[in-house]
């Protein structure tokens, strides 16, 4: 599939889609879940997320 | 360049380009050879409330041969879909040009406030709005190369 291809199915523009693949924007929960339904697969599968600072505990 | 950052770059040179020529214009219709009209708040008030619907029309009339000359050229359509990053970016760029304008109208109220002519306060508000404006077409560049 073709970026402009998962953008046209999940409704936001090329760039965007561009900028999620190099990690340069966090997509809402939203956008999300439809490319997650587009590719017929678990969003923890599309999407993955790892916390680099602990917060600090009081 | 992506098509998105075309558009913002011509909104820039419009933007630049629609304030010189406006300048121009008023400064040679009316400001030559009649310098006392710079004081007088009715030249003012005239000036800004044409520049409003000139700006419009003519940002308007730029982007239309702008996306005519561009699908001519490179066969592409400008996206018109305006999607959550472009909302966020659009959003951002606001507050960046909200914050400039406010220092440019502190500044003009601060030059009444030290006595100096009332022109200066209209130049500084008019080019308050225009720095404003250039704020908000630079940062709108920075956060689609950037990301955030």
């Amino acid at each position: 599939m073709t970026q402009q291809e998962l953008a046209d199915k999940t409704g936001v523009t090329r760039q965007t889609i561009v900028a999620i693949e190099n990690e340069k924007y966090f997509p809402t929960l939203e956008l999300a879940f439809r490319i997650a339904l587009v590719f017929n697969t678990p969003l923890e599968e599309v999407f993955s997320f790892q916390i680099e600072d602990e917060p600090k505990k009081n | 360049m992506y098509r998105r950052e075309k558009q913002i770059l011509v909104s820039l040179i419009s933007t630049i380009l629609i304030l010189g020529f406006y300048s121009l214009f008023v400064y040679q219709k009316y400001i030559a050879g009649n310098m006392e009209i710079i004081n007088d708040f009715k030249f003012w008030g005239k000036a800004f409330l044409i520049l409003i619907p000139v700006t419009i029309v003519a940002q308007i009339i730029i982007h239309i041969v702008f996306f005519i000359i561009n699908k001519i050229v490179t066969n592409e359509d400008i996206p018109m879909i305006n999607d959550e990053r472009d909302k966020l970016i659009e959003l951002k760029a606001i507050r960046i040009s909200h914050w400039v304008f406010i220092v440019g109208f502190l500044l003009s109220m601060g030059s009444q406030a030290i006595g100096m002519q009332p022109w200066v306060m209209f130049i500084t508000l008019i080019y308050s709005g225009f720095f404003a404006a250039i704020a908000s077409e630079i940062a709108k560049i920075y956060f689609y190369r950037k990301g955030f």
